[in-house]
């Protein structure tokens, strides 16, 4: 259907009128009558032994209403947190699983770590109690420097991970690597250091939890992106309650990028303590919390080697890295740095061997899990910036290196020798199309005219390659992950004719209420204004995986788009019946079922009503009622594709280095909605920029503290720092959905700051600096340029 | 961190120990003190409030003196916990030396914060610690020697 609002269409999203007149409705917002407030006491060191908690001047304070420690959980024989992918390490051991307890009972292993739960009748009541207990710390030596995390000598996060090593993983063959490193013309070798990131959604996690007494039934409202994933952890691992008796509602939640996948401490309390306090209680994080607490994201320290024969082909790619878990594994920390990460490696590349080695580490610092991009933007980083090196030392055109070393379009479906099978690409197409729109032909000219100013202008590019889509349950099952990953989608007409439609995906500013309405209207024909995407609550809709890993249309869209295959099945026999027509000649088309070459027809709307109303029906072949369920599991992750290219200009007395353009084409398949998808695009890049340029966790090395714990320390990228960027696509359908569609929501942050690495370095080169680590600051920057002069002086 | 600095004082280094080790003085010398209690010669309890950047807080805890040299100097240590902004510890070698009828006395200061202080004024703290120093041993060096000096730092 070609219509103003089908697929295809700049549909303004529905989601928006709420969003932007404030009467969205968050968690924080819920009304809850008799509420008491939590406030969590937290570690202020890195790493201690707890010698005692004094709670007794605490409990007398004004407003207290209960106080619990980690004691109060082994007593009530609460489970810990879980990692639910378990990672098999080179000898084909199961990662070491250290203990990850709700709240720290004698130990605690990172700044922020939770230590007691106070509930008072206020928030002001909870935290002035807070200040009244009293915490007898031993104070320990903490394990903070990733790359000296094995070292001997270094002090031990968990007794259960002796040296501090969560598993030795590794994929390909070494010694074939190293053979075809022997015979290279050329290698280039490189170390890098994948920052670590706060994600900073705009909404601080909450949570908020009522028992009720007479049913035994709970229901927690959270900030989470898959709350029936959340129930399913805390009813069969940490809590305990049946997963009938445990309702999860995820409300509008203002932005996750992954940090709001997983489950927490402290919305573990509030669930538990519920009964106990006989209260609901209502807790929030406040933004100090957020920085001490989400789960962190990227923290690699790598080293790689790639091989190039004299032509300039790849041979072989060999890549060492340490990955940081923080202080304890969170729900998916184990995957992200490895199938999600090692398996990126061959890009878009025909490298035919590669070997990658990667050792997780357990330190002192918040737990580290998936943010925007999971392992696939530490991938591409890898990747394309050894190639853009590859190219600078052998004085090739970076563009012309990449299109030799191209999966040639014939080749798909591509085997990587890294597990994954491409099931579509057409790179060259979109690397031209890039460098088109960046005009790459006039750039030279560009530079001349920046040194004329005193700038230094670089071009910088990425082309990247990502598996989303998350994921074909028999292959994650097979790699260790402990759910499966398709998706559900329910149908369900009302007798008036207008439409609900329920999906287990989750929608966090990914503005699903649009994009699932306008297949719908695609597909069925119901106006926008009478459909009704339903997500969040597990009592109202079908068990699904919810919202990560640019999943929700690929796999999402799919069910809603299985679903609407049976509702329209099911209507063309209800239709054959009123038409007294053979249902094998009813066709739907544009809302209407018709008998080809007559005038009979019935609107679907009519249908629907005679399912409901079926006094005239048939029976004897059909249910009444039309309401379908579907699910759907992909045959294979979506890999979506694109090459983007950075523009940038530095200050070399003061180090700033100003983004002056920046393009992206992407080949994401069909699009449904492309403001949507521009969007995603747009605020990925950002992200990806910000990691280039900005944003820094850092921890003091040698006590733990995180001294990059607000807005002061940490750089959020801001509008102001950005040009507009200039996009393109190219459109290679996925052959394995009904849609034809591949992932969008991480394409962005997993392309930019290789392109922008490569730019800054690519400006820089001329003054002979050879590297410079993210976040490229100016500090940094400026101290780089400082030290390539000192050493062309010496 | 480690902040270092100098004053004169117009008094004997007898004078200057003894004050060193008086409650009173001590107590009206060091910023922000509301109450300082002596368990014992060697050590006393400690309430102050103390801001640094943007964090307010009142941290009581313990103060000890060790190394105890009369009248060359001694050790004085604080450890304190600020409740929920975190806790911040510190110490100070003090050393006297006469120099005429003055004392020059000279201070080594090493302090450390956690939490939530470390967490949003981590930059802030080498600045608050000099200042607090200045300040302690500024007043202290007006106290005990007479007519005010002035700071050699």
């Amino acid at each position: 259907m070609t219509s103003a609002t089908g697929i295809g269409a700049r549909v303004l999203r529905t989601e928006d009128k709420r969003f932007l007149t404030g009467t969205g409705r968050y968690v924080d917002d819920l009304p809850l009558a008799r509420a008491t407030y939590a406030y969590f006491l937290r570690s202020p060191h890195a790493h201690a032994k707890i010698k005692s908690i004094d709670i007794a001047a605490a409990e007398k304070h004004p407003g207290v209403v209960n106080i619990f420690t980690g004691k109060d959980l082994v007593d009530a024989k609460v489970g810990g947190l879980i990692c639910g992918w378990v990672v098999k390490d080179k000898h084909g051991d199961p990662h070491k699983a250290p203990p990850h307890p709700v709240m720290a009972v004698d130990t605690v292993r990172y700044v922020g770590d939770t230590v007691a739960m106070i509930v008072a009748n206020s928030h002001d009541e909870a935290r002035d109690a807070a200040e009244a207990i009293k915490v007898d710390y031993e104070v320990l030596p903490a394990n903070v420097d990733l790359a000296r995390a094995f070292d001997k000598g270094v002090p031990q996060v968990h007794a259960e991970a002796p040296g501090n090593l969560i598993y030795d993983w590794e994929i390909g063959v070494k010694a074939d690597v190293e053979a075809a490193f022997a015979k290279a013309a050329h290698v280039t070798k490189m170390d890098i250091v994948n920052n670590r990131l706060i994600p900073n959604a705009m909404e601080p996690r909450a949570a908020a939890a009522e028992y009720d007494k007479g049913t035994g039934n709970y229901t927690l409202w959270s900030t989470s992106q898959n709350p029936h994933v959340l129930r399913l952890i805390l009813s069969a691992f940490v809590l305990g309650i049946p997963e009938h008796k445990l309702r999860v509602i995820a409300p509008d939640v203002g932005g996750g990028f992954g940090s709001k996948i997983f489950c927490y401490a402290d919305e573990t309390m509030v669930c538990w303590a519920a009964s106990r306090v006989g209260r609901p209680i209502k807790w929030t994080a406040e933004r100090s919390e957020s920085f001490l607490t989400d789960c962190h994201g990227r923290d690699h320290v790598t080293h790689a080697e790639l091989a190039l024969d004299k032509e300039g082909k790849f041979l072989a790619l060999k890549v060492e890295t340490i990955a940081n878990m923080g202080a304890y594994l969170s729900t998916f920390a184990t995957a992200v740095p490895t199938y999600l990460y090692a398996t990126l490696l061959a890009g878009q590349y025909t490298t035919p061997l590669i070997y990658a080695n990667v050792k997780a580490a357990v330190t002192n610092t918040a737990p580290v899990d998936a943010y925007r991009g999971a392992g696939r933007p530490e991938a591409t980083f890898v990747v394309e910036t050894i190639v853009s090196k590859a190219a600078a030392e052998l004085k090739m055109d970076p563009a012309e290196l990449r299109r030799k070393n191209f999966i040639p379009t014939t080749a798909f479906p591509y085997q990587t020798p890294v597990a994954l099978q491409y099931d579509s690409g057409n790179y060259p197409p979109i690397i031209d199309e890039a460098m088109k729109i960046a005009d790459y032909p006039g750039f030279e000219a560009r530079r001349a005219e920046a040194k004329a100013r005193g700038k230094l202008r670089g071009i910088g590019f990425s082309s990247y390659i990502e598996a989303c889509g998350l994921a074909p349950s028999q292959v994650v099952g097979s790699l260790g992950a402990g759910v499966g990953q398709w998706e559900s989608a329910q149908i369900k007409f009302n007798p008036t004719g207008n439409v609900q439609v329920m999906t287990g995906a989750h929608s966090h500013g990914q503005g699903h209420e649009t994009t699932f309405a306008q297949l719908i209207h695609d597909k069925l024909g119901v106006p926008m204004d009478q459909i009704e995407i339903v997500h969040g609550d597990t009592a109202t809709t079908p068990f699904g995986m919810g919202t990560y890993g640019s999943r929700s249309l690929a796999v999402g869209g799919s069910a809603i788009m299985k679903a609407t295959d049976k509702i329209i099945a099911k209507g063309k026999k209800i239709a054959a019946h009123l038409m007294e027509a053979d249902v094998a000649d009813v066709v739907f088309e544009n809302g209407t079922f018709k008998v080809a070459g007559t005038d009979k027809n019935v609107p679907l709307a009519q249908a629907v009503f005679a399912a409901y109303v079926p006094h005239n029906y048939p029976h004897a072949e059909l249910e009444p009622g039309m309401d379908e369920n579907a699910f759907y599991d992909p045959a294979n992750f979506v890999y979506p594709s694109g090459t983007q290219i950075c523009e940038v200009e530095i200050d070399p007395d003061t180090g700033i280095v100003e983004v002056i353009a920046h393009t992206a084409v992407d080949d994401f398949g069909n699009i449904i909605n492309p403001m949507i998808v521009e969007g995603q695009v747009h605020g990925g890049i950002v992200q990806g920029v910000g990691q280039a340029l900005f944003e820094g966790a850092v921890y003091d090395k040698a006590t733990g503290q995180l001294v990059s714990g607000s807005f002061m320390d940490y750089t959020m990228p801001r509008a102001d720092n950005f040009p507009s960027f200039k996009l393109g696509y190219k459109v290679t359908p996925c052959p394995h959905n009904p849609l034809g569609v591949k992932g969008c929501g991480e394409a962005g942050a997993i392309a930019a700051p290789a392109a922008v690495m490569n730019a800054v370095h690519n400006a820089l080169a001329p003054i002979g600096v050879k590297h410079v680590e993210m976040p490229a600051t100016p500090l940094n920057v400026w101290q780089s340029i400082q030290g390539a002069q000192r050493a062309a002086a010496e | 961190m480690e902040i270092k600095g100098e004053y004169r004082i117009a008094a004997s280094r007898e004078k200057v120990f003894a004050a060193l080790n008086d409650q009173a003085v001590l107590q009206a010398c060091i910023p922000g003190c509301e109450s300082l209690e002596m368990l014992s010669p060697t050590e006393m309890t400690a309430k102050v409030r103390l801001r640094i950047g943007p964090v307010s807080a009142a941290f009581s805890g313990k103060v000890t003196l060790s190394d105890i040299d009369p009248p060359n100097g001694y050790k004085i240590t604080g450890e304190g916990q600020g409740g929920v902004a975190g806790f911040a510890k510190g110490g100070a070698v003090v050393a006297l030396t006469a120099d005429g009828d003055d004392t020059i006395l000279k201070y080594d200061v090493d302090a450390q914060v956690g939490g939530k202080i470390a967490q949003v004024g981590a930059r802030l703290i080498a600045g608050t610690a000099k200042k607090l120093a200045d300040q302690f041993f500024g007043k202290f060096a007006e106290r005990v020697g007479a007519p005010p000096p002035v700071a050699a730092a």
